[in-house]
């Protein structure tokens, strides 16, 4: 039991890395990981609001929108799947405009930190994608904890790789049009070669 | 209604001058995904920019009723049911290609391009221009997911939009362009080139 939860916790973090082996979340991705610290906070940001919509989502899918899932309120032949997609949006919705309030009652400084990033946590399709993920393998409810957890802490993992050699990067003679932007993506190319092999590793 | 030039400028300026991929960094998952074959780049930047326009239309219309503090979630809900619709069109009427698409129908709700116009044009502006921003943008990242799209499948599987172009006879077929990566390659060359080109969208110095 134990150990395939660790499995799984292994392979959302590596083999199947969010950011590197997806390509999901890739805006807020190149556009916050100027520095390390506050690529921590988004990445700390990230896992929280993972490790919350995943689980709420698969209870919200196992027991209301698959198909014959609302049996117990006598209704078998209820099928309300293509609901999925605005019920999972809305509950992400829903907790990151809670988790705005919280961090800015709270903690200010994180808060004025990630700045306009926080409400586009909403459009992290790293955030989307993994509760789309977790219907698409059937996950049940402790599965898509440790899911949740781990594929937001596989994200967080990455983005804080970036920004350490983003932050190197400063020093280096890039050429003018590179600068900035391009760099970075031909950057997250080479890290996202390195991290395909990964993907041969079977547990 | 605004005059020519303004019309102009809001629906070919993302193009070239201010690319929503390019520049303004928004949308660069999808790009990566399904720019492994023309015809479905196609599909994709299609479905975006139908979204784009109609979503901002409809935004701009509510702008004045909507509550600052939620307004995130009523965008997303306007959004999402737009992406409910395109969705099953394209399973009522390109079964093949939706199902190449998979996920990334569902992530176009994701797509910070959608939102991120919402939230900086169609919020401060009346919905006619709304409209034809979203068109500029969707135009704007379809541009670069046909690049891309046009180098993959060309190198790639040496094909067109499923036509042979390079005969495998002579030509051996690069497998790296088939995988994810090569697009973060593809795109940040058409940065520099795009900057190039245009000397003031080059970073600052840090």
């Amino acid at each position: 039991m134990i150990e395939a939860y660790l499995s799984l916790f292994v392979r959302s973090v590596f083999i199947e890395n969010m950011a590197l082996s997806f390509f999901l979340g890739m805006c807020t991705f190149l556009a916050v990981s100027k520095k390390v610290q506050t690529a921590i906070g988004l990445g700390v940001a990230v896992v929280v609001v993972q490790a919350i919509t995943v689980p709420v989502n698969n209870l919200l899918f196992q027991l209301l929108l698959k198909d014959g899932a609302l049996a117990w309120a006598g209704l078998p032949n209820t099928d309300l799947s293509f609901l999925g997609l605005i019920s999972y949006i809305g509950v992400i919705a829903a907790l990151v405009q809670i988790l705005e309030m919280t961090l800015d009652k709270y903690f200010p400084s994180l808060y004025n930190a990630l700045g306009v990033y926080l409400p586009l946590i909403t459009v992290n399709c790293a955030i989307l994608g993994g509760t789309l993920f977790m219907v698409e393998r059937d996950y049940n409810f402790g599965e898509s904890v440790v899911y949740g957890i781990g594929s937001g802490f596989g994200w967080a993992l990455a983005i804080t790789a970036l920004a350490g050699i983003r932050e190197k990067m400063k020093y280096s003679d890039v050429p003018d049009g590179l600068r900035g932007l391009g760099i970075t993506f031909l950057t997250v190319g080479l890290m996202a070669l390195g991290f395909m092999s990964f993907s041969g590793v079977q547990l | 209604m605004a005059d020519m030039k303004e019309i102009k400028q809001v629906l070919f300026g993302p193009i070239s001058n201010n690319n929503p991929i390019a520049l303004q960094v928004l949308g660069v998952c999808s790009a990566l995904a399904v720019t492994s074959k023309m015809e479905v780049a196609l599909v994709m930047s299609l479905a975006l920019t139908l979204v784009t326009a109609c979503s901002s239309a409809c935004i701009s219309l509510i702008r004045t009723q909507i509550p600052g503090s939620i307004r995130i979630i009523v965008q997303m809900t306007i959004i999402a049911s737009l992406v409910i619709v395109v969705d099953q069109l394209l399973k009522a009427y390109a079964f093949e290609t939706s199902k190449q698409l998979s996920v990334f129908v569902g992530l176009i709700i994701t797509n910070c391009i959608v939102l991120g116009r919402a939230e900086a044009y169609a919020m401060k502006n009346g919905p006619g221009m709304s409209f034809l921003d979203g068109i500029g943008n969707g135009l704007g990242y379809s541009a670069i997911l046909i690049i891309v799209a046009f180098f993959r499948e060309l190198f790639g599987s040496g094909s067109l939009l499923g036509f042979e172009i390079l005969s495998p006879e002579w030509y051996q077929t690069n497998g790296l362009m088939l995988l994810p990566p090569s697009a973060f390659f593809i795109i940040g060359l058409i940065i520099w080139a795009l900057r190039t080109w245009k000397p003031n969208q080059v970073e600052p110095k840090e």
